[in-house]
């Protein structure tokens, strides 16, 4: 009994020790953070909110997907975008370089805690800067926009379980990618996985709006992104047609859990022969 | 026994099988350094990862200080030190915060952990290179921080994989001081090598393994002893011709203890040089002999004796 609660108590510190490591090194190079996170939905909000609006007519999305505001409709979406591409860098970069070319995953395999800790720390690291990337597109929202964004949290509770859920998904996706991925083929799985289920990821148009094309918009549900998106609209701004709660939130944990499981067995396979 | 390797064996199945360990068994006293000695490919990199719960055995077992490290992985990594054949530093921390970092892995406090780290960068004399980044390190320099680390949480046990491979002469001896000051610590040493001179220097026993196997067990001086006293003569003959007449004279010979065919000559393994090396000469003289070198006694002629092979070959 006695070694058990010893093990478990080295167990949290071990797991607490790496996030310490993380941190030490994200806040070390937090404005180098900051600019990888905040530069695409910064830039996406400038043009497609402030500098397309002026130009009036000849903005095919001023009148935003079905007549909504563009900026409202935009912000749940890059928010998800924020926390997919952080969900990518924090886990999907390093680790394919880790295993690939230089191996000091090892000193973190070789701690004291089994592997599938070291694993969820990297997930549970990746999903804090995942959040820390989609709050910070709330400000940006608010004050680029030529029309102000209508951001109307009032179910916190929603808000808090669609972000941190959504970044965990991130962070499995990331896992899943890193750890079967070599290197020197990453490039290429942006290209054809990352950034094509972005654009499909209903981050730019809500899913309802999709009804016009219907081969789509069931295609789509495949798309972990979907529920992302969706998810932080109903939570952001609830006055754009979403798909219901539950809905999201069994996808989410679905999504999460699969992708999860995908990654654990893939990290395993790496760092276990 | 701190170590106990029993009938480890490891398969590899795929397009082609691969005995990695046909069936190793060791055991290590407290406090003593244990040599691995082996070509590339005997398994002596495999036990360590077996040993280190990277790699599951196909069958048998490994206990570290009675800790089955297959049953219970993370808790046997409490007990264990591992220096890896290549640099593993964390290229995102400086030396000092490679070591401060480890220590909290392993559950110590902050002020700990601190405490740890400056006591190892002064006792491998790194204190000057505690905030230069790992890819700012000579070879040498980065094996000495990875030494350090490994035995920061103070395990009973370090495993040291090829330490001196791609190190400089110098960078070598430093590290073998380095290995030996361990000793004082009371920290048991698994190692593996495939220089003779290394595992002659460092090793109080010593293993020879071949394919997976254990060949031999002993200290050094016991090896050289059992197997070794003797002397082994390489020639390069340009005729192969009538080799055998010349064979059986050899082995006749009281100071022949063997005689062997290479590709493009003749080994031969006497038990002194006096009166052989130049009845030698004038025997192979007459195959046209172009080349001569003798091994002194040595881990080389043990390992010669035991597998027909030489080390480097």
């Amino acid at each position: 009994m006695e070694s058990t609660s010893l093990n478990s108590k080295i167990f949290i510190q071990s797991f607490f020790g790496l996030l310490l490591r993380d941190l030490r090194v994200l806040t070390r190079e937090f404005h180098v953070f900051l600019a990888r996170v905040g530069m695409q939905p910064l830039l996406f909000l400038f043009v497609f909110t402030f500098i397309m609006p002026r130009m009036g007519g000849a903005n095919p999305m001023a009148g935003g997907a079905g007549g909504l505001d563009f900026g409202t409709v935009l912000l749940p979406g890059l928010m998800a975008v924020a926390i997919m591409f952080s969900g990518i860098a924090a886990v999907a970069l390093p680790l394919s370089q880790e295993f690939g070319i230089t191996r000091e995953i090892d000193d973190r395999v070789m701690c004291p805690l089994p592997l599938w800790a070291v694993a969820l720390e990297k997930v549970s690291f990746s999903a804090l800067q995942s959040m820390i990337a989609a709050l910070l597109v709330i400000p940006m929202a608010y004050y680029i926009p030529a029309v102000p964004v209508r951001a109307d949290v009032h179910n916190w509770f929603l808000f808090a379980l669609v972000l941190v859920m959504a970044s965990y998904l991130a962070g499995s996706l990331g896992l899943v990618i890193g750890s079967t991925v070599n290197p020197r083929q990453i490039g290429l799985v942006f290209s054809i996985l990352v950034v094509p289920i972005t654009f499909l990821g209903c981050v730019y148009y809500p899913w309802a709006m999709l009804d016009k094309i219907r081969w789509l918009q069931f295609g789509v549900l495949f798309n972990p992104i979907v529920y992302m998106s969706e998810g932080l609209r109903a939570a952001v701004t609830p006055g754009i047609a979403h798909m219901p709660w539950w809905a999201i939130l069994v996808a989410l944990v679905f999504f999460t859990a699969a992708l999860g499981r995908l990654g654990l067995k893939g990290f395993l396979g790496r760092v276990l022969s | 026994m701190i170590v106990e390797i029993e009938k480890l064996t490891k398969i590899y199945e795929s397009r082609l099988r691969v005995v990695a360990l046909d069936g190793i068994d060791l055991e290590l006293k407290e406090g003593e350094i244990f040599g691995l000695l082996g070509p590339n490919g005997a398994g002596k990199t495999t036990t360590i990862s077996v040993a280190t719960t990277r790699t599951l055995p196909t069958s048998g077992t490994v206990r570290i200080a009675g800790i089955d490290v297959v049953k219970h992985p993370a808790h046997a990594r409490r007990l264990i030190g591992v220096v890896p054949q290549f640099n593993t530093l964390d290229r995102s921390l400086t030396v000092y915060e490679n070591l401060y970092f480890h220590c909290r892995y392993f559950g110590f406090s902050h002020s700990h952990a601190r405490a740890r780290s400056l006591e190892l960068l002064d006792q491998f004399l790194l204190s000057e290179r505690g905030k230069m980044y790992p890819n700012q390190l000579s070879g040498g320099l980065a094996q000495r921080v990875q030494i350090a680390r490994a035995i920061a949480h103070r395990p009973p046990v370090l495993f040291l994989d090829e330490p001196s491979a791609g190190l400089d002469p110098q960078s070598r001896m430093a590290m073998w001081d380095a290995v030996a000051a361990l000793r004082k610590e009371g920290i048991t040493v698994l190692l593996t090598t495939h220089y003779m001179e290394e595992a002659d220097q460092l090793s109080d026993r010593l293993a020879i393994i071949d394919y997976g196997r254990v060949l031999a067990l002993g200290s050094p001086e016991k090896l050289k002893a059992t197997f070794g006293a003797h002397t082994v003569f390489n020639l390069k003959l340009r005729s192969m011709e009538g080799l055998a007449v010349m064979v059986e004279e050899l082995k006749s010979r009281e100071d022949v203890s063997g005689v062997e065919t290479t590709a493009d000559g003749l080994r031969v393994i006497g038990t002194g040089a006096d009166g052989l090396l130049p009845d030698l000469v004038r025997a192979a003289t007459g195959h046209g002999l172009r080349d001569l070198t003798i091994t002194e006694p040595s881990l080389e002629t043990v390992f010669i004796q035991l597998t027909g092979r030489e080390l480097r070959e």
